[in-house]
């Protein structure tokens, strides 16, 4: 029965077996950070995290947020699950080489996961991986190439499925400018996965040639490592890495943040009772989004003296990259004026979803400007700002999904005060933690240090927060088992949901619950109409499913009035 | 498994069908990596204070007869595509198998390449045109082995569907095909500019 699971090639069972790993990884990400925490707050009081492990700890950290735990359950688990729904659709494109996806990204887990283990510990060069740092670090740096080998080709197969999908499968009637918007997110987060993580699979190539063949890449001539000179060809180019690694890397951020501001959207609409405010501009920012994080990403490298010129033209892009995100937010916050908000769970975390992820997009526009960036640069007010975006921005997203779509996955509904609960303390204790990296930051302590800066006196005035914060991060732990109860007590004891709890439009809540186990829908569904129409005049209901014929919309106005 | 819509047949307001939407998007990504692998080598070679002479470190005649039975066997894949089409098996086998034999005869002469570099004591640690030339060659020769690969499977195994599914099996040797031709273009990019730039 569980064997079967494993290997089935329906979407659902595939987008559920993305959603439990890397909800796991999450877990793991999570415990490698309090490791972390502990070792900041209380430096030098456990022997064992010692400053290799201590870098170990931080590169995997980060490695397994990203590309094992936030990415993978925003695309693996919703996108697999809901896109198909959506969209009226039987299954995926490719149903095995969906399955392949997941063994990939699987595999892909278990090798970062064993880089622990690797003689000389875990890989230690940071998650972007700089040479010539990791061209000499032990073989944990191999595992983590060969890992991210496979984590790339999963993703590639996984993209190339969506994209064919969401082309091919659209129910009749569902035109281009009838699809919801998560689906329009998980478009352009495809084609961002499939044209951008290339770069870093060849990059990961010549980092492993380096290391295994001898190569020099990355090594400039007259290399000196401990006092030795290394004896390589040399007339490498450290800058090539950066190159290669930011190409894929800033898509990647968007990667982070497009899916879930696609759940934010429909969260929203389902609970204001009003169409999404902008639709189309919305879509349209999300392709300028698309286009513009591929002519970004030099702006991570504004200290590598790359030259005055590229600089203006990389602080000029980031400039303008600002402009769809701000207006895809502004639709968000726009389109609660005048709606009847039902302030349930999904809402909660989709409400401070907003403020959040705004913060994290404020603070990164001192960043993205070389004169303000040199100061900042590699500061705890980077970690700061891009884990508000990721934490109580994406997180909070996905978790807002969670509970969202839980009714329909399995006909049970999430509690809703261990749901609130949940909410708040993990909001508390997530700015807690974060605003003040950004504070330290901008007191100029650096983010890699293994004791938090106490060796550096200018480091002093804020050194007292990494405790609190550190009580913070375990805080935020213990809110979590909150979620863990409700997300498995509920799968058998939950509430009872009907197949269309919130009643929503899209045509995800047009199967019966849980959907099909072949073909998700009992009749192949239609579109009718555009994605959110709620609180349409005139209707008996004040929602309006996409799959309704008109006829069947207007008897029920003629009966309701 | 239920096959899906728009497996064979073409969804009318696209134009397209799935697997074939599904390997140019595919190439679309190869097209990156391979991409990302020629901006490295403009990035090294333009910020390298001296280059090695190419032509004269690599052997330019091998690698003319490698372009020439690489180009040979996309032109006998698309004729055993066409035999498949038509429906004659004897003919769609012959040309499939020199395809095969095509990318088995590339890997032998990069094999004499490598092999007489190696005698040289010419390796990829030499110099970073030799690691260039080593690894973007050694990874094209991948994806010859994988199209190797898959048209092993089509022309033994995967045969079985001549018969229970026709259309679907031409189908496939013609997205078989669409691949072995993007790994012939990748080398006709890389000939010019490993050999002879």
């Amino acid at each position: 029965m569980f064997l079967r699971h494993l290997f089935s090639t329906d979407h659902k069972v595939i987008g559920l077996l993305y959603g439990f790993t890397s909800l796991f990884f999450l877990l793991v990400g999570f415990a490698l950070v309090v490791i972390m925490r502990w070792q900041l707050a209380y430096p030098g009081r456990t022997a064992w995290i010692a400053p290799e492990m201590y870098n170990g700890l931080g590169a995997l950290h980060g490695t397994i947020m990203v590309f094992l735990g936030v990415v993978p359950l925003a695309v693996g688990a919703f996108g697999n699950y809901l896109v198909p729904l959506q969209i009226g659709a039987p299954d995926m494109s490719f149903p095995r080489i969906n399955l392949a996806s997941y063994w990939f990204y699987a595999a892909g887990g278990v090798i970062m996961l064993a880089s622990f283990f690797a003689p000389g510990g875990a890989p230690m060069s940071g998650w972007t991986s700089y040479p010539p740092l990791a061209d000499f670090a032990p073989s944990g740096q191999t595992f983590w190439l060969l890992g991210m080998l496979c984590l790339i080709f999963s993703s590639l197969l996984g993209a190339l499925n969506f994209i064919t999908t969401i082309v091919q499968l659209r129910a009749p009637g569902l035109t281009w400018f009838r699809l919801p918007f998560f689906v329009w997110a998980q478009f352009i987060t495809a084609f961002l996965l499939l044209l951008a993580f290339p770069a870093l699979q060849a990059a990961a190539v010549l980092q492993g040639m380096d290391r295994l063949a001898g190569t020099s890449f990355f090594l400039p001539s007259g290399l000196v490592v401990s006092g030795e000179r290394v004896e390589v060809a040399g007339d490498g180019s450290v800058l090539l890495w950066q190159h290669l690694f930011w190409f894929l890397g800033h898509p990647e951020v968007y990667v982070l943040v497009l899916p879930a501001m696609g759940i934010i959207a429909e969260v929203i609409t389902t609970n204001i009772r009003k169409p999404l405010w902008g639709y189309r501009l919305m879509v349209y920012s999300l392709f300028v989004l698309g286009f513009l994080s591929f002519i970004v990403w030099a702006h991570h490298m504004f200290l590598t003296g790359m030259g005055t010129t590229i600089s203006a033209f990389f602080q000029a892009t980031t400039m303008i990259i600002s402009i769809p995100s701000v207006v895809i937010l502004s639709a968000l916050i726009l389109a609660l004026y005048g709606g009847s908000i039902r302030f349930n769970t999904p809402m909660l975390f989709a409400l401070a979803f907003m403020p959040m992820f705004g913060l994290g997009g404020l603070t990164g526009l001192p960043l993205g400007l070389a004169a303000t960036d040199i100061p900042l640069h590699d500061t705890n007010y980077v970690v700061g700002h891009f884990h508000y975006l990721v934490a109580p921005g994406t997180i909070f997203a996905l978790f807002a999904g969670i509970y969202h779509w839980f009714p329909k996955i399995t006909g049970r509904h999430m509690n809703e005060t261990l749901g609130k609960i949940h909410f708040a303390g993990s909001l508390v204790a997530m700015n807690l933690i974060f605003f003040p990296m950004l504070l330290q930051g901008l007191a100029g302590v650096n983010r890699r240090l293994w004791d938090g800066g106490a060796a550096y006196q200018f480091a002093e005035p804020v050194l007292f927060m990494n405790t609190m914060m550190s009580h913070a991060a375990f805080l935020l732990g213990a809110f979590q088992i909150f979620f863990v109860v409700n997300l498995f007590m509920s799968i058998t004891r939950g509430r009872a949901a009907t197949t269309n709890p919130w009643e929503a439009t899209t045509m995800e809540w047009a199967t019966p619950t849980p959907p099909l186990a072949h073909g998700n829908f009992e009749e192949a569904p239609r579109a009718y109409r555009s994605p959110y129409e709620y609180s349409v005049p005139g209707m008996s209901a004040d929602f309006v499913p996409q799959h309704v014929a008109d006829h069947m919309a207007t008897e029920s106005r003629s009966h309701g009035a | 498994m239920d096959a899906l819509p728009y497996t064979t047949t073409v969804r009318p307001d696209t134009g397209l069908t799935s697997p074939k939407l599904g390997i140019w998007l595919f190439l679309a990504s190869e097209v990156m990596l391979f991409g990302s692998l020629f901006s490295a080598y403009v990035l090294l070679r333009s910020g390298a204070p001296v280059w090695p002479d190419q032509s004269a470190t690599l052997s330019v005649p091998l690698a003319t007869l490698n372009t020439v039975i690489l180009i040979s066997s996309s032109v006998t894949m698309v004729l055993a595509w066409a035999g498949a089409a038509s429906g004659r098996l004897s003919r769609y086998r012959l040309f499939m198998g020199l395809t095969l034999l095509g990318g088995a005869l590339f890997l032998v002469v990069k094999w004499i390449e490598y092999s007489d570099k190696f005698s040289h004591g010419l390796y990829p640690s030499t110099n970073n045109f030799l690691a260039l030339y080593f690894t973007m060659t050694g990874l094209h020769a991948i994806h010859v082995i994988a199209g190797m690969v898959v048209n092993a499977y089509l022309i033994g195994p995967g045969a079985r569907m001549w018969t229970k599914d026709h259309l679907r099996f031409t189908n496939r040797v013609e997205i078989a095909g669409i691949y072995w031709h993007f790994v012939d273009v990748v080398w006709i990019f890389l000939f010019p500019v490993l050999y002879l730039l």
